[in-house]
Formats: structure tokens, C-alpha cells, sequence
């Protein structure tokens, strides 16, 4: 279980930040209904995920917070990120469940209609199962290492 | 969600053979029930040439009401000579 720990201790930090997203999208909340039901990305919702996805080299939207996460696709991204060496500094997790302005809008943002979902540098990744096959494959400590997103061998 | 049709491994099976072309298609329903949640083999000569990120988008817009009304979906997408040479 020494990825566990891994992922918690090195992770835990950055939960803290999801609220940047926050005051956007609670001056929304009155008017959740209406938007809901357009399924239209409000340009206010746009710009808070802008934001959000910009606010460090790897961000993870996901169900729960690092240390507890509320899914197990959720769960096993984060293990996969903390076993690879993602460098706490440079990693943020958004929780959707505490959002649920977040949850559709990220959805709709990234034309993918489950959470997990994975940023590198502003570009999106994918969710569990693509995380997954690019870890087995080796894809996945490739692509990181270029962004230079691991902590430094010592 | 109350007016959600259900879904079920057949209702997903036929639209993926329907709008993928798909050749091949296994779905398991893992929610013991519910609906709530599946996996999938697909094979399609659509998911030549493509990322898995491509493959996946394709799946999820032949599928996105059903999509939407469920909790998990795991696909797994192989064109068919992926497929051939998986069954070794």
C-alpha cells in the first residue's frame, strides 16, 4: 500500500485549492435550475474552468478530494498519479460533488460525459480508463516526464 | 431522471453495432442490476487510425443519452485487427 500513502501524504496539500473555483460558481447557484436545463455552458462557468484548468500542470477533476475519494475510478486516479510521481506543487484536484455547477459544466467544457477527467498543461487527457491503458503502457510516465511534472530524482 | 428509459447491455450493444459498424461487442452490466454501470469490448474498423482519446469520443457520442444516465462506463475499443491478434 505504499502508493497509497503516496498519493495521500504527497497530494493531500493541494485540496485545499478548489476554492478558486468557488466564488464563480456560487454567485451562479440562484440560477442553477435555468442552466441546468439548457445544458448550455454559461460564459461565466466557461471562464471558472478556464481558470481552474490553468491553475497548475496537472489537475484532476474528480469525486471526493485525494485523500477521500468518493469513486473508485476517481480512487484509482489518483493512485495511478501518485505512484507515477506527480510533484504535489504541480498538481491541484477540483471536487465536482462539492460543485454541482462543476460537475455538468466540466462535462460539457470537455466533451466527456464521466468524472474522473484529467488536464496536463490545459490539454485534456481523458478519464479512468484512458489514465489507466496510458499507465500500463508507459505512455503515461512518458508524456509527464516531458512536462516536467515529477518530483526530481534525488 | 424519472423519464430516463432504462439501460440495459442490449439496448447498447444494438446502437454499437448500429452507429460503430462494431463487429464485435461484450457488454457486462456490473451494477448488479441497477443500470448503473458497465463495461464494454468493442470492435470497430471506425477506431482505425485513431487515439483512444478519438476512440472513446466516439463511443460516447453514439451512446451520450445513455451515457448521461449512467454512473460508470468502462469501454474498451480495438478495430478488429487489434481484436485478432488480442485473441492470439
Amino acid at each position: 500500500m505504499f502508493f497509497r500513502t503516496l498519493a495521500s501524504s504527497a497530494l493531500r496539500p493541494l485540496c485545499q485549492q478548489p476554492r478558486a473555483f468557488q466564488p464563480t460558481s456560487s454567485a451562479f447557484k440562484l440560477m442553477l435550475p435555468t442552466i441546468l436545463h439548457a445544458r448550455n455552458l454559461s460564459s461565466e462557468t466557461r471562464t471558472a474552468i478556464d481558470k481552474a484548468i490553468a491553475s497548475a500542470p496537472v489537475v484532476l477533476f474528480m469525486k471526493g478530494t485525494p485523500e477521500t475519494p468518493q469513486c473508485g475510478f476517481s480512487r484509482a486516479s489518483i493512485q495511478v498519479l501518485g505512484l507515477q510521481g506527480v510533484d504535489p506543487k504541480k498538481f491541484v484536484a477540483f471536487n465536482v460533488l462539492e460543485d454541482s455547477e462543476l460537475r455538468q459544466g466540466i462535462k460539457e467544457y470537455s466533451d466527456w460525459p464521466t468524472i474522473p477527467q484529467l488536464y496536463l498543461d490545459n490539454e485534456f487527457i481523458g478519464g479512468c480508463d484512458i489514465l489507466m491503458s496510458m499507465h500500463q503502457s508507459g505512455d503515461l510516465a512518458k508524456i509527464l516526464e516531458e512536462k516536467g511534472v515529477l518530483v526530481a530524482a534525488e | 431522471m424519472a423519464d430516463t428509459p432504462g439501460v440495459t447491455a442490449d439496448s447498447l450493444k444494438l446502437k454499437l453495432i448500429d452507429q460503430l459498424q462494431a463487429q464485435h461487442v461484450e457488454i457486462e452490466d456490473l451494477s448488479g442490476g441497477c443500470g448503473q454501470a458497465f463495461q464494454a469490448v468493442i470492435v470497430s474498423p471506425q477506431f482505425e487510425k485513431k487515439t483512444m482519446l478519438a476512440r472513446h469520443r466516439l463511443v460516447n457520442s453514439a451512446l451520450k443519452a445513455e451515457i448521461a444516465a449512467i454512473h460508470a462506463w468502462t469501454p474498451k475499443c480495438y478495430t478488429p485487427e487489434q481484436w485478432q491478434a488480442l485473441q492470439g
